[in-house]
């Protein structure tokens, strides 16, 4: 959408001529050898974000450091580490903005509560309608 | 009148007050290190240009606090903050500086013409240390006390009223 | 001097939209007869002709780069196709804020030319708030966002139009989102009208459904469009990522869904009148929302459109005002509208109810997931709200909305018996299981993607029941339209479930003459060569691809580089068949003298696009049916004056 241009924008923000003499990190854009270690660290990207861009996972951004994220999750993923770990790894540097992951914690519980609270007030609105005329 | 016609309202004032709130506050997109006040993760980097060595984690731990300074030939917010690094340099603050996505050929053009603050300089071209301290862009400036703690985090690039506080912050970091 | 003239009609359209909002509210006052009422109605068609003119000149001025206009030297650029030139006019704030107002002049206009069958005094009410809302955005454009700026030197050349824009699909994809969310604004001046007469009776429904249709038409035209163009232009093979933006556009789309159908409730049985009312209303503010989360900055630090704290105060001044005053409006008024027609749980309106509910709560999911980084930012704590909240969470209200959407059409008006509709729920219950086992033996896909193939298949099978037994030829064109959308939402779930769970993915380092797979495909990069366009240079990949062992297509994705401004995009190219895509993308060289290819083959992917054509075709149909029963209504209403009119001769 005219949307992500803005999206890209943020990615494009960065000199990427410059940038582009550097060859990515060895696994930015190749897969591993196991299909099941590369299912799961693709699944384990697609909820991490790229840091540099907007609203982007490093599954899909062309960023070089996403580029280098996502290197360091599949060559932790191959030596065998559980992709929690890698995401608790990255979130004691980051903090929670680095996972899309929800998790019910101190900050983001109305998350989950509000969209529940809602329906149940809906459905005390709506109730006095359907009383007496089943 | 029942309360619940009211409710759309009171919800789209609560949104007013938020929306008002953030229009007013400066936009702050920086995202903070939660290494701070965490030991530095170990690492050794090769060296990045030919007259300096390269940075071994270990070395922070030895003694004084010293500047960790994340930074890259092709950033150009670098070239604006060289000259407060040389000023950091001149008051004897010791900067260890680590190179992103570089090539020794830029590198050793870079410090030619901007001046060279660095005592080593190591050479991440992953990104393995920038993101061991949850540093997410080319400038930032980490202090380090001697027993290898980041202490404190400078995200972007360094300016003249920037330099009174990281000097403060280097002599708390080495009480 | 075009410039000039559009400026000049811009203020005179403000002008006539202060009395446009003067003459309904002395209507008001009076018996809604007096002359200044008469003028009401011809200055909003006057106005609606003004500011067509306004942005013909913007548009001028851009198709011929005059770059002493300001807005045309920091977004334009000689050296580009005309298309794009012109489409370059509402790529920017100040274009794209005329082309707000102009098609809410021109829907503000068409109201009043053709729109009789409301009462006098709710219609100069509606005008009233039509022209009150114009007002603002007029104030906004002319006080702080003039498009028409001249520069004190003409510019030598101009800094050009962001690449990602210069594409022929978001050439169209602003005006249509814009005709959809504008188009809302008509629905939320009938609830204003409504609330201040207090008139909310099945006619007010019918006048303001084909409005409601038509924006919602365009809003799905657009988000498909705009959805089909990321998944093509941004190279990664995402078609939705939940960003603010999207959202913005998403939110008054689901509004006017649940409108849509609550306004039938009314239409039909003169039921749910509060309800539809607050919908009203709240379906042009989530369009209002989001321009003021796009241009605010507040969400998006980076954005196309500048980000100006001014504009953002403004936006949300013009907020506080229209859906303040709306709302409030609502709080005082709406308590003495009574409720309408009872109708129990096991009826159309009970399932339609459910609907809105559900519609409702996905809406408010959106909202709260956009808006919570906000909120968490003013306690200094950032969150990342993503795809992995949005999909489940939105999911626990989608899936029995869908339920509901399957078997509801088939419950009669007001009351009804489920014993009725047991055949076909039996029926529905079945696929369901049917396909939840069938699925889950195939495919090793997640939950969401397995219900989703499930339901995809129950429902597209279910919206063809209300048809059942029926003489097709009789059925009502609007109930067509309704089958027709409902198995366009089916379709598109199929898409979005087959490329969650059937999706392959390939990252390959070739060299010149290579080979690699991905799925059922073979793809061999035959040679690399340099292209250059009118304002890019590219290197491109000539490949063949092979459906297993089939016949070769020749394929070139493009890695290109503009220089006006200075960006890289990819060119991919999709191959499409009729079981799903190909898609091919070339990225750049390697150290070792290979290139980098991403390739993926997506199963059904294009149902997603499909489905939301046949959404909007449905939507189109049931405006068509709507519109035509309305006409003929109307002919026998004059007919039936006229006789009376010879029979008082008569007499």
């Amino acid at each position: 959408m005219r949307v992500l241009i803005a999206l890209l924008m943020a990615l494009m923000a960065v000199p990427l001529a410059a940038q582009g003499d550097v060859p990515p990190a060895p696994y930015a854009y190749r897969q591993l050898d196991d299909p099941a270690q590369e299912a799961a660290a693709q699944e384990l990207m697609e909820t991490l974000r790229c840091l540099k861009c907007q609203s982007q996972s490093i599954a899909d951004s062309d960023a070089p450091m996403a580029g280098d994220m996502r290197h360091q999750v599949r060559i932790r993923i191959a030596d065998g580490e559980e992709p929690e770990a890698i995401r608790r790894w990255l979130m004691d540097r980051y903090g929670d903005y680095v996972s899309y992951e929800p998790v019910m914690s101190a900050t983001t519980w109305p998350l989950f509560v509000i969209p529940i609270l809602l329906v149940l007030l809906a459905m005390l609105i709506f109730r006095r309608r359907f009383r007496g005329r089943t | 009148m029942s309360w619940r016609l009211w409710l759309p309202l009171a919800i789209f004032f609560g949104f007013l007050g938020l929306a008002g709130y953030q229009l007013t506050q400066p936009k702050d997109d920086a995202i903070k290190s939660t290494m701070v006040g965490k030991g530095l993760p170990y690492f050794m980097l090769p060296p990045a240009s030919l007259d300096r060595p390269g940075v071994d984690s270990r070395y922070f731990h030895q003694g004084e606090p010293k500047l960790l300074n994340i930074w890259a030939s092709w950033c150009l917010p670098c070239i604006a903050e060289a000259p407060q690094l040389e000023q950091l340099k001149q008051e004897g603050v010791e900067i260890v500086g680590v190179a992103i996505r570089d090539k020794p050929v830029d590198v050793m053009r870079f410090l030619t013409d901007h001046g060279n603050p660095y005592t080593r300089i190591g050479r991440d071209d992953l990104s393995e240390v920038q993101l061991g301290i949850g540093s997410s862009g080319v400038p930032e400036t980490f202090v380090v006390d001697g027993k290898g703690v980041i202490t404190y985090q400078h995200i972007g690039d360094i300016r003249p009223e920037h330099v009174p506080i990281l000097l403060e912050e280097l002599r708390k970091a080495g009480q | 001097m075009i410039a000039e003239i559009g400026l000049a009609a811009l203020w005179l359209a403000a002008a006539l939209a202060v009395l446009q909002l003067a003459g309904g509210l002395l209507a008001l006052r009076g018996d809604g007869a007096n002359e200044i009422a008469a003028l009401t109605r011809p200055a909003a068609v006057l106005q609606g002709g003004l500011v067509a003119l306004a942005f013909g000149a913007l548009l001028w001025v851009f198709a011929i780069t005059d770059l002493s206009v300001k807005l045309v030297a920091t977004s334009s650029h000689t050296a580009k196709p005309l298309i794009f030139k012109i489409s370059g006019a509402w790529g920017n704030h100040e274009g794209s804020m005329l082309l707000w107002v102009t098609v809410m002049a021109l829907a503000g206009a068409l109201i009043a030319a053709i729109e009789r069958r409301l009462p006098e005094r709710t219609m100069q009410a509606t005008l009233a708030a039509q022209g009150f809302v114009a007002l603002g955005f007029y104030a906004f454009l002319l006080l702080s966002s003039n498009p028409f700026e001249r520069l004190p030197q003409p510019a030598v050349e101009g800094l050009g139009l962001n690449p990602l824009l210069q594409d022929i699909g978001l050439a169209f994809h602003p005006p249509t989102l814009y005709i959809g969310y504008v188009g809302l604004s008509v629905a939320f001046s009938f609830a204003v009208g409504a609330l201040i007469t207090r008139q909310v009776t099945p006619d007010f429904a019918r006048a303001m459904r084909p409005w409601i249709l038509g924006a919602w038409v365009f809003l799905t035209l657009g988000l498909t469009a705009g959805s089909y163009w990321a998944y093509y232009e941004l190279g990664w093979g995402g078609y939705w990522f939940w960003d603010p933006v999207e959202n913005a556009a998403l939110m008054p789309w689901l509004a006017a869904t649940a409108l849509l159908h609550s306004a039938s409730v009314l239409a039909g049985r003169d039921a749910l009148r509060v309800w539809t009312i607050m919908l009203g209303v709240v379906a042009f503010s989530m369009s209002m929302l989001g321009t003021f989360l796009v241009r605010s900055g507040v969400l998006t630090s980076v954005h196309a459109f500048a980000v100006d704290p001014e504009r953002g105060s403004f936006i949300l001044f013009l907020l506080a005002i229209y859906i303040g005053g709306a709302l409030l409006l609502f709080a005082l008024r709406a308590g003495a509208i009574s409720e309408g027609e009872r109708f129990s749980m096991a009826s159309r309106e009970g399932a339609l109810v459910v609907n809105n509910v559900m519609l409702s709560a996905i809406l408010a999911v959106v909202l709260l997931g956009t808006l919570y980084p906000l909120l968490t930012e003013a306690f200094d704590v950032r969150v990342s709200v993503g795809p992995p909240y949005f999909n489940p969470v939105g999911a626990i209200f989608a899936f029995p909305m869908l339920t509901v959407m399957a078997v509801g059409p088939l419950l009669r008006w007001r009351q009804d018996r489920w014993g009725r509709i047991s055949k076909e729920m039996g029926l529905v219950a079945a696929l369901l299981l049917a396909g939840v086992v069938l699925f889950g033996l195939l495919a090793e896909a997640s939950l969401l993607a397995l219900l989703g193939l499930t339901f995809a298949v129950a429902l597209a099978a279910a919206s063809f029941l209300p048809l059942k037994g029926r003489n097709l030829r009789r059925v009502p064109i609007a109930t067509w339209g309704m089958v027709v959308a409902h198995l366009g939402v089916a379709m598109m779930l199929f898409g979005m479930a087959s490329e969650s769970a059937f999706s392959k993915e390939k990252l390959a380092a070739l060299e010149e003459g290579g080979m690699t797979s991905v799925g059922p495909w073979s793809v061999r990069l035959e040679a690399v060569e340099p292209v250059a366009g009118p304002n890019w240079t590219a290197i491109a990949g000539r490949m063949s691809a092979s459906y297993e062992q089939g016949e070769p297509v020749q394929i070139a994705p493009q890695s290109r580089n503009f220089w006006a401004p200075p960006q890289q995009t990819t060119e991919s190219v999709l191959i499409t068949r009729w079981d799903g895509q190909l898609y091919a993308v070339m990225g750049g060289s390697s150290t070792d003298g290979r290139w980098q290819v991403r390739l993926w083959w997506k199963p059904f992917v294009t149902f997603i696009w499909y489905g939301g054509l046949l959404v909007a075709l449905g939507g189109v149909m049931a405006l068509v049916g709507r519109v035509r029963v309305d006409l003929r209504r109307r002919l026998v209403r004059r007919k039936l004056a006229e006789r009376r009119n010879d029979m008082e001769t008569a007499v």
